[in-house]
């Protein structure tokens, strides 16, 4: 019998892994931003060693599996000596992996810019950090800001995958007590609710900014 | 590095590989036949059609795939719908993707200017001929990237069907890395497959894009 109403008694352990779910792609997304963005520089920037070695990163990043990620990650660390916890592990993975798309998000918007931008910024005497800091980063922000909503949410639908190296996320706690009360129909539709309450308001969010970035633009 | 270890198990590692194949390529045909069907029910001009066309979209796109697999594999027999490991494997793969090819055709349908088929209404042109002659061969080299792109993040995320034991690569690389206790080489080994799938793929896809658009570099 579907009774979904056996999902209310566990209501507080799901919303906590609700909550762990959000805040592990929150952080992770946000890392991914910063490294994204050296990442992106590193690529387009002079030195062919370098960038080559950005796109070999991109690459190895983008055309391998999240979960083939995560396991090398979970279990190389401990063979190099290193031993942390497996949510410090889970956040390193998604940061890593959602840089390289970011990365490649990001290099699209720095290409567009034109570079009498910079030119005339040199001329007007403001340094190189002032230029990036103040002309190029907030541009290339607002115009990359609906591919960068996408990855948020990629992100945090992949972070389902972090479960499979034992952090307590929604996904995890779900799978836990489906198992304990036979009641998988009721647990997993209700984890799907529950993402897509995450996923839906990251994108109505994203479309709000998006709004006003484009009122404040018009005025 | 241990490469001896493959003597005994490239057997499997193959017979994973080409389950990987078989289970991508059934779903990825799968998902551009229902995805057609989706794209042309979002053609009705109806508001409780786009309505309920508008929740598929939001369901299979806003969720992890591995919660809709689940939802299958474990609600599935619940609702009397018993199906092997590989077949939710496959039926969970072909929902999730049709719903990212739909909105691929649709965008593709909607970048012709609507004047283009009016003139060919005019000038006798049949319904058929309209879609075959017109519209396909230009939204064709529109669409194709897109469409190699939402293949390949299918092909990774096939690797989540280990969870649900359908033995395909990433089952045979886990299931090796336990027996032998030797993490290095099946997960270095399993990265690099599917590393080496996703080039093959994208190459497919820039070759079919540039065959689809030839009739553009022969102006």
């Amino acid at each position: 019998m579907f009774d979904i109403s056996i999902v209310f008694d566990y209501i507080g352990p799901l919303l906590e892994g609700l909550w762990t779910t959000a805040w592990i792609s929150g952080i992770s997304i946000f890392i991914g931003l910063i490294l994204g963005v050296a990442l992106a520089l590193t690529r387009n920037g002079k030195h062919p060693l370098w960038s080559r070695l950005v796109i070999v990163y991109v690459s190895f990043f983008r055309g391998t599996p999240l979960l083939v990620q995560l396991a090398i990650v979970f279990y190389f660390l401990p063979l190099a000596g290193i031993f942390v916890p497996s949510i410090v592990a889970a956040i390193l993975v998604l940061s890593m992996n959602t840089a390289a798309f970011q990365s490649e998000i990001l290099r699209g918007g720095f290409r567009t810019l034109p570079k009498g931008q910079e030119e005339a910024a040199w001329s007007y005497g403001i340094t190189q950090w002032q230029c990036f800091f103040h002309i190029k980063l907030p541009q290339v922000l607002r115009k990359t800001l609906p591919s960068l909503v996408n990855e948020t949410i990629d992100i945090i639908k992949n972070s389902a995958l972090i479960s499979t190296i034992a952090v307590t996320d929604l996904m995890r706690i779900v799978q836990s007590y489906s198992s304990t009360t036979y009641r998988p129909l009721e647990f997993f539709i209700t984890a799907g609710a529950l993402y897509l309450i995450l996923t839906c308001t990251v994108s109505y969010v994203g479309q709000r900014i998006e709004q006003k970035l484009i009122q404040h633009q018009g005025a | 590095m241990e490469l001896s270890i493959f003597i005994e198990y490239w057997p499997l590692l193959l017979s994973g590989l080409i389950f990987t194949l078989k289970v991508c390529s059934s779903s990825l045909i799968m998902g551009l036949l229902l995805g057609i069907f989706l794209y042309l029910f979002s053609t009705i001009k109806n508001r409780l059609t786009f309505m309920i066309y508008r929740a598929y979209l939001t369901i299979f796109r806003g969720t992890p795939l591995l919660v809709q697999v689940y939802l299958i594999f474990y609600g599935g027999p619940l609702l009397g719908i018993t199906l092997s490991a590989a077949e939710v494997g496959i039926l969970g793969m072909g929902l999730y993707v049709a719903a990212y090819f739909s909105e691929i055709y649709r965008s593709g349908f909607n970048s012709l200017p609507k004047g283009q088929i009016e003139a060919a209404q005019n000038l006798g042109f049949s319904k058929r001929q309209i879609l075959t002659h017109i519209q396909l061969p230009q939204i064709l080299g529109l669409i194709v990237p897109s469409l190699t792109n939402q293949s390949i993040i299918l092909i990774k995320e096939s690797a989540i069907l280990s969870i649900i034991s359908v033995p395909e690569i990433t089952y045979a690389a886990v299931k090796m890395a336990s027996e032998t206790y030797s993490v290095v080489e099946p997960y270095i080994f399993l990265a690099g497959a599917y590393w080496v799938i996703n080039f093959v793929v994208s190459r497919f896809g820039n070759w079919v894009e540039l065959k689809s658009t030839h009739y553009l570099a022969t102006n």
